[in-house]
């Protein structure tokens, strides 16, 4: 499998599209325990994405990447914003170091997840995004070259989504509310599981 | 008149955002550039990276600038504003971990007497320590 232009421009697009399709779903998991805003903020930014689509995919992977990266934290708000922009900000930074795929995709992937970590100074198991993208980036590295590498990446991501239900948020809105945090799904690790579910399904149709 | 550090005030609301700035002119007069933003693109509560950099912009001062936020996403939006700006304007920009009213106040007034930039944010974080 290599990433060619056309095959990175689809999975954006599918990727951008299931956010905004899920905007809904993530707004009202907001409601419940952030400020409601996560899925018009997360559906703004992919809505830029998608505008700029044409420009991103005429890009090698790592400037497409800090490209969506800045289009996100120039139009998501919210706290989403930088946290998803500085994800792909570092995730190109790393693409530029590292350009082979599908075998460098773990090490770009890591670098986009700790970022997130030190811009939110959050941790696994504290009911945020990283919830879902550390379980998927262990993933990436442990069933890599495997055949059903997708098939894991993408149980893994939903598996780890509903795992934050029962988690009391420490950092976020969402730690106001202490235990009552505890019995919703975090809204950013559902918005990251659909991220990655999304670009499992594209590259899935890709074989 | 030499420079002084620059004040930016960062609110999820453009009301409280203005209403700080109001309250830190009336204390401190004009001595001080104070800029702030509050709200989303969309004109809802929220913060947005551009209108942050706008207002580091306006309250541009050789001595540096001092930014005064509310919740989480105006820390997280602030910091990631000052990430986009060219590398040798990093280091004049702080984020100051005070709570917005009393630490606008407390750097605007500091600012005025000719502080530095980290003599400023120190100020301000004071009201945090106790």
């Amino acid at each position: 499998m290599s990433l060619q232009p056309e095959i990175f421009k689809s999975l954006v697009r599918s990727a951008a599209e299931q956010v905004i399709a899920s905007a809904p779903e993530l707004t009202s998991l907001d409601q419940a325990i952030g400020d409601g805003d996560h899925g018009t903020n997360m559906k703004r930014g992919c809505e830029a994405v998608l505008g700029k689509l044409d420009a991103i995919s005429a890009e090698p992977l790592d400037a497409a990447l800090k490209m969506i990266g800045k289009t996100l934290v120039m139009t998501v708000g919210g706290a989403s914003g930088p946290l998803y922009g500085s994800f792909f900000l570092a995730a190109g930074e790393a693409a530029s170091r590292h350009a082979q795929l599908p075998g460098d995709l773990a090490d770009i992937f890591d670098s986009g997840v700790t970022a997130v970590s030190a811009r939110g100074r959050s941790q696994a198991g504290e009911k945020t995004m990283l919830d879902v993208l550390i379980p998927v980036l262990e993933t990436l590295r442990t069933a890599a070259g495997q055949a059903d590498l997708i098939d894991r990446v993408r149980a893994i991501a939903a598996e780890a989504a509903e795992r934050t239900a029962p988690m009391q948020a420490t950092k976020g809105r969402a730690s106001f509310l202490g235990e009552r945090s505890a019995g919703h799904v975090d809204p950013g690790a559902r918005s990251s599981c659909v991220l990655v579910q999304a670009v499992c399904a594209g590259l899935e149709g890709q074989q | 008149m030499t420079d002084t550090v620059g004040i930016v005030i960062v609110s999820h609301s453009a009301d409280i955002a203005k209403g700080t700035a109001d309250m830190v002119r009336q204390m401190v007069g004009s001595e001080v550039k104070v800029a702030f933003c509050g709200g989303n693109s969309d004109g809802g509560l929220g913060t947005n990276v551009p209108l942050i950099i706008d207002a580091i912009n306006s309250a541009w001062s050789s001595r540096g600038v001092a930014i005064l936020v509310d919740l989480g996403g105006a820390e997280t939006n602030s910091e990631m504003a000052v990430e986009m700006l060219e590398p040798e304007r990093q280091d004049f920009v702080v984020v100051c971990n005070a709570p917005i009213v009393e630490g606008a106040v407390m750097a605007a007034t500091e600012s005025a007497g000719g502080s530095s930039l980290a003599q400023v944010k120190a100020v301000a974080e004071e009201l945090s320590a106790g």
